[in-house]
């Protein structure tokens, strides 16, 4: 019951907030802040000026792509160098405490993929392998930068639904820009300083020796936790400080700091969908995309709630099952919250966890899978999730549209011939690279054939691995050892397409689309609000999820669940 | 032209021939969906060949392999089938369209005049611009313009209809088509088009379908329809691996048969559209040209169904084309007999159809018979500009009908006095649009008759389902406000453009276009013409110019302007069907997967069995019986990818609850029914 209450609080709360937080993000993208944050209007105009943009220019879609591909290659390379190298950087003794030697150079090239791509797998243990320089200024800046790319495409595309016969769509330099002054830093900051209250660390020292109770020798590892902590949750990031990630006291201190970060990984993506509609001058079309993410949430957190809650099938006698599934979970939170804050993580492309995947039960262990799959659109990722979403808005208009006898239009643009290019190639970019990656790792035996745990269990690992990078989500099933040459370097390719796949279609999509006419709303005119079409809205997200993963699902977690 | 409804078995057997034809493989690359069906039928025949030779692949039989392989050809066919029968009946309209266009004799003049010196050569000699005379009796060679003349033709042979046709010099009806015959007098024409490049060599083409292209929306669901084959392909290709890797580890079990993925993989692509997609387009041609409508592309056929504007002329789409008598008002003291006959009588020599109409009126209301003339003199007295009236006189009385202001001076010339009743009288149904005309008996004034536009019988339940459908309708005439809101009330148009000019109707497409309205108009004088052109939809009466016809993207044959909502109908119903299909097509799959899944992976989990919902009975017989069903939903939905589905006025949302629930559930629930019937016909056994 108390679960259950936890669960309405959740989304009430994060309806109170986001509303007017989307006031503010449709700000931002349209004019700039007002209040208190004015005062970093200078601040705003040096940093443009230093990008070398005028006011006032914008960019077409085409400058669009090689803006962020520009930014992306770039940052790629300075965080392989800086990994690289990361013994090598000055002033060792102050960052580097541990003195850890440079990251080899397959890791630090999926790392430095996963952490522009916002996906933020981490094939090693960041306690382990990175100096604080490593975590704070490399990995650090790309969670703020990772995830105002991901917006700044997402303005691009609401720009492009919204305008009409212009090739204009904003400019890329500014959006980052203002992203990140008026959205990114101030909420981390506050947020910050609210996990360190509640105990998460922040500090320099070099790691603790200390002597247990029972006299043995261990190390505590220490650092700058509070500060990555808050953007790893509010950027969707999902790339933990310590390997336990939000299971970490260090990180997660509290059940209070617990439902905060689950309710901060909401927070940005809910606030878009209310900033689109009061940029598209149509807040009904915001309710019904936030509706339809809620509705879709629910029908994946049932499920995956009752199965964790309910004895597995292999309990064991003797045992006490009253608290339902704890294998894996952290005892301080259950398995209602548990259970929520990995479902929050994997609906986005968070992917933090505060609670085993391997360890749930198939139906339990499904639902994070199937979120995924979906395309990451359930909220999603920080601007990542809305674009994703808004393409398959787009492919249900299509067919929806032509139900009601007239050529598909959305908001009044029609829907032509490239337009549908361009959504087929976003939304089937991630299936292809999930299917293939999994066939070429099943088919060459690139998995270990030590492998902890046996098929059915060990296949899911295998396509929960591929379906976590390609949807740039970064969490992991566990059970399988990332961190060898092959899985490195084929992660970062799938996790590179997975990104960039979208983005630059995405991009095309809103160029096309901001080059339209508009036309008239009438009685003929499907509506894209209202409950009819929020059905068929979801229907279509579980169906382009359905038809591409049904087959591995029923060799994965289906087969485990009806042994 | 006339349409044949119904098949004839010569078109059935074409269809069947022509499906063989279309497996060549330059045709079918043209429809990705069916091509890679093809490629899957090639493969599971050359898998079935070396079967037989021992080569096996996995736990498939040979007998299976083979029945597997013969439905999917089955597959191909019968969409090449669906195909073929409706470009069948395209051929057929265009062979009758084409016997008009047999080799004629042609009278080619030097100059446009009727002396000019003569030069018999072929029809197809005729170039563009070139001049040519036609007589009485014969056939017009080509399309061209009337120069000079005036004659009746039958165009019986174009538009089906045996009446007689004016056609002449100057003015709207100045073009003529070739294929027609003239039947009384003659005319000079000049020739509109080379040879092949006419009209309606133009609608030949394209009803038959070799120049047809594919829709903008076509082209988008093309896409789409690819791009989710493509994955599916790529969803079933990689179970093979997926399913060795876990046979490997497992230890259980045989990997999946090359055969039931392709099988598997014939079921999951959207085959059902597919198949009919570019059945529906030919047939959505086709409706059109059933209801005498010829477009110039498939594309105007579509945005028919965009269209949410319509400009309708007044005279003859809303109205009746004359105005007609409708009501007699009586002056103080006089009978409502006297005045029925004195009207009666002042239009007894009236020839216009508003004469008419007063006696009719006359007779009907008050069975004034018919007066007998015999011996008493009479005369008829003719409209003149300077009087303003006409009439008769007859037996010594002058019966005079007139415009008031034109009545009330012969009265008072006569010494009458025009009564002051009457005259607010006539002030207050001028007022309503109406048109009264004083009836008056030597110098007393007997009563006025109302002359009335007659809105046309059940033009309001149509405007009515238009609105409902989301269109807006628009009256354009050149009365004055007042009375063109009175008419706009009565058939229940939206909106009403009064005093119009052709510019003004130029000017009122462009404002609503710019305001993201599709406009659709009918037009057929050369003033129309820009607008027109300028029209999104814009359908030219064949009775109209050769301008009008050149500048619309429509022709109607009948010339009927209120067939502009038939065309929308047609539009807008092929979207729907294309919409509908894809929509069955796609929640298809969710019963196929039930049948196919566990059939395939039973071996390795035999907990999977759980999943056989339908309890189909062994392996083989459930992905057989799912293939079957794959190939019989084709022929099934052929009628309905020919008819269109039922399409009634409704608004947007209520028709995509329809919809949803009866080709979205409909496409989930039946392939459940269908499936498990099909593998009781095959195994005999319920469970």
């Amino acid at each position: 019951m108390n679960d259950v209450l936890n669960y309405f609080v959740f989304f009430v709360l994060l309806t109170l907030a986001a509303w007017p937080l989307g006031r503010w993000v449709a700000r931002v993208f349209e004019a700039g802040p007002e209040g208190v944050l004015k005062a970093f209007r200078p601040v705003e105009h040096g940093l443009i000026r230093l990008t070398g943009v005028k006011p006032g220019d914008e960019m077409d879609w085409k400058q669009w792509v090689g803006a962020l591909m520009m930014l992306s290659a770039v940052k790629i390379a300075v965080v392989f160098l800086l990994l690289f190298f990361q013994d090598k950087v000055p002033f060792q003794s102050l960052i580097n405490p541990q003195n850890f030697p440079g990251v080899p150079w397959d890791l630090a090239l999926n790392t430095a993929v996963s952490f522009v791509t916002n996906t933020n797998w981490q094939n090693y243990g960041g306690e382990a392998t990175m100096s604080y320089f490593s975590q704070m200024a490399v990995l650090g800046v790309q969670n703020f930068l990772s995830a105002a790319a991901g917006i700044a495409v997402m303005a691009a595309l609401i720009r492009g639904i919204f305008r009409r016969e212009t090739k204009a769509l904003g400019n890329f330099w500014v959006d980052m820009v203002r992203i990140n002054l008026y959205l990114l830093l101030p909420i981390s900051l506050v947020y910050s300083l609210l996990l360190t209250a509640q105990g998460a660390i922040q500090n320099f020292s070099p790691y603790l020796n200390f002597t247990t109770l029972a006299g043995a020798k261990e190390v505590l590892p220490l650092g700058p936790v509070a500060s990555q902590e808050a953007i790893k949750m509010l950027g969707t990031n999902g790339g933990g400080f310590f390997n336990a990630n939000s299971a970490h006291p260090f990180e997660n201190p509290t059940a209070f700091t617990n439902f905060v970060q689950a309710f901060s990984v909401f927070l940005l993506p809910a606030s878009f969908v209310f900033a689109y509609g009061r940029i598209v001058k149509d807040k009904r079309q915001s309710w019904a995309i936030y509706g339809v993410m809620i509705a879709l949430f629910t029908c994946f957190a049932i499920p995956a709630y009752l199965s964790e809650l309910a004895p597995p099938a292999h309990a064991v006698a003797g045992i006490d099952w009253s608290a339902g599934n704890l294998e894996g979970k952290e005892t301080r939170f259950g398995v209602g919250p548990s259970v929520l804050f990995n479902l929050v993580t994997t609906a986005t492309s968070c992917g933090a966890v505060d609670a085993m995947n391997d360890s749930f039960t198939p139906i339990g262990g499904m639902m994070p899978l199937l979120l995924i799959q979906v395309g990451e659109v359930v909220f999603g990722g920080v601007g990542s999730g809305l674009y994703g979403m808004l393409a398959v808005v787009l492919l249900t208009v299509f067919v929806g549209g032509l139900m009601v006898g007239r050529t598909p239009e959305y908001l009044g643009k029609k829907i032509d011939g490239f337009d549908m290019k361009m959504i087929v190639a976003a939304v089937t970019i991630t299936p292809f690279l999930i299917l293939v990656g999994t066939a070429a790792a099943t088919l060459w035996h690139w998995v270990p054939s030590d492998m902890s745990n046996p098929v059915p269990h060990g296949f899911t690992e295998i396509f929960y691995a591929l379906s976590s990078m390609a949807n740039n989500n970064g969490s992991a099933f566990a059970g399988l050892n990332g961190n060898t040459h092959f899985w490195n370097v084929t992660g970062a390719v799938t996790m590179f397409f997975g990104r960039f796949g979208v983005m630059v279609p995405i991009l095309a999509l809103a160029g096309h689309l901001a080059g339209k006419k508009v036309s008239a709303a009438s009685l003929g005119t499907l509506p894209t609000h209202g409950v009819t079409f929020s059905v068929l809205l979801v229907f279509f997200v579980f169906l382009v999820a359905a038809l591409n993963f049904i087959p591995g699902l029923a060799l994965g977690p289906i087969a485990e669940a009806l042994q | 032209m006339k349409t044949k409804s119904h098949f004839t078995k010569e078109i059935f057997w074409n269809a069947w021939v022509q499906s063989f034809v279309k497996l060549n493989p330059r045709t079918q690359i043209r429809n990705p969906v069916m091509f890679t069906v093809w490629v899957g039928s090639i493969l599971t025949t050359v898998f079935w060949i070396a079967s037989l030779f021992g080569v096996s692949d996995s736990n498939a039989g040979s007998g299976f392999i083979f029945w597997v392989a013969v439905w999917l050809w089955f597959t191909v066919l019968l969409s090449n089938f669906s195909e073929a029968l409706a470009e069948g009946r395209g051929k057929a309209q265009a062979a009758e369209l084409r016997k008009t266009r047999n080799e004629v004799k042609a009278y080619r003049l030097k100059t446009p005049d009727w002396n000019a010196v003569q030069e018999s050569v072929g029809s197809s000699a005729l170039r563009k611009d070139d001049v040519f005379l036609v007589e009485a009796g014969s056939f017009i060679p080509a399309d061209g313009e009337i120069l000079a003349g005036v004659a009746s033709v039958d165009e019986s042979a174009v538009t089906g209809e045996s009446a007689p046709v004016i056609r002449e010099a100057g003015g709207d009806r100045s073009s003529v088509n070739g294929g027609t015959r003239v039947l009384s007098d003659r005319l000079i024409v000049r020739v509109s088009s080379d040879p092949g490049q006419g009209f309606l060599d133009r609608m030949i083409a394209l009803v038959e379908g070799t120049s047809r292209k594919k829709t903008p929306n076509e082209i988008a669901l093309t896409i789409l329809l690819a791009a989710l084959t493509l994955i599916l392909l790529i969803v079933t290709a990689t179970l093979l691996p997926f399913s060795q890797y876990t046979v490997t580890q497992s230890g259980a079990g045989k990997a999946v048969s090359i055969a039931s993925l392709v099988a598997l993989f014939v079921c999951l692509a959207p085959t059902t559209i597919g198949a009919l997609l570019s059945t529906i387009g030919i047939a959505g041609m086709n409706r059109l040209s059933g209801v005498n409508v010829l477009a110039t592309s498939g594309r105007a056929v579509e945005a028919a169904g965009d269209v949410d504007v319509l400009l309708l002329d007044k005279t003859g789409t809303i109205t009746l084309g004359n105005r007609m008598a409708s009501e007699f008002i009586v002056a103080p003291s006089v009978e409502p007999t006297e005045l029925a006959l004195g009207g009666y009588l002042a239009s007894w020599a009236d020839e216009t159809p508003e004469g008419r109409s007063i006696l009719s009126l006359a007779k009907r209301q008050f069975q004034i018979p018919s007066p007998s003339f015999e011996g008493k003199n009479h005369k008829a007295i003719p409209f003149t500009a300077r009087t303003r009236m006409s009439g008769l006189d007859w037996n010594g009385k002058s019966y005079r009908k007139g415009a008031t202001a034109s009545v009330q001076v012969w009265i008072e010339a006569q010494g009458g006095q025009f009564p002051e009743q009457v005259k607010t009288q006539a002030e207050a149904s001028a007022r309503k649009g109406s048109t009264p005309l004083v009836i008056c008996e030597n110098a007393r004034v007997l009563g006025i008759v109302v002359l009335k536009d007659i809105v046309k019988d059940g033009i309001q339940e149509r405007f009515a389902a238009l609105r409902q459908m989301g269109i807006k309708t628009l009256m354009i005439t050149g009365d004055n406000p007042l009375t063109a809101a009175t008419i706009a009330a009565e058939a229940g148009v939206d909106d009403y453009l009064a005093e119009a000019k052709p510019e003004d109707k130029l000017a009122l497409i462009r404002k609503y276009q710019s305001e993201g309205h599709l406009v659709a108009m009918t037009g057929d004088g050369t003033n129309d013409a820009p607008a027109l052109a300028q029209a999104d939809v814009a359908v030219a009466m064949n009775s109209g110019t050769q301008a009008a016809k050149e500048a619309g993207n429509m022709v109607d044959l009948d010339s009927n302007p209120t067939k502009l909502t038939e065309v929308v109908l047609v539009g807008k119903q092929m979207l729907i069907t294309r919409g509908s299909l894809t929509t069955f097509s796609i929640a298809n799959d969710v019963a196929k997967y039930f049948a196919i899944l566990p059939a395939l992976f039973l071996v390795t989990y035999p907990g999977l069995a759980a999943l056989n919902v339908m309890h189909l009975a062994t392996p083989e017989s459930a992905i057989l019986s799912a293939v079957i069903f794959n190939a019989l939903i084709i022929p099934a939905l052929i009628p309905l990818a020919l008819k269109g589905v039922v399409y009634k006025a409704q608004s947007a949302i209520q028709l995509l609850r329809k919809n949803l629930v009866l080709y979205g559930l409909g496409g989930l629930l039946l392939p459940f029914v269908g499936i498990k019937l099909i593998d009781i016909l095959l195994t005999g056994k319920v469970f």
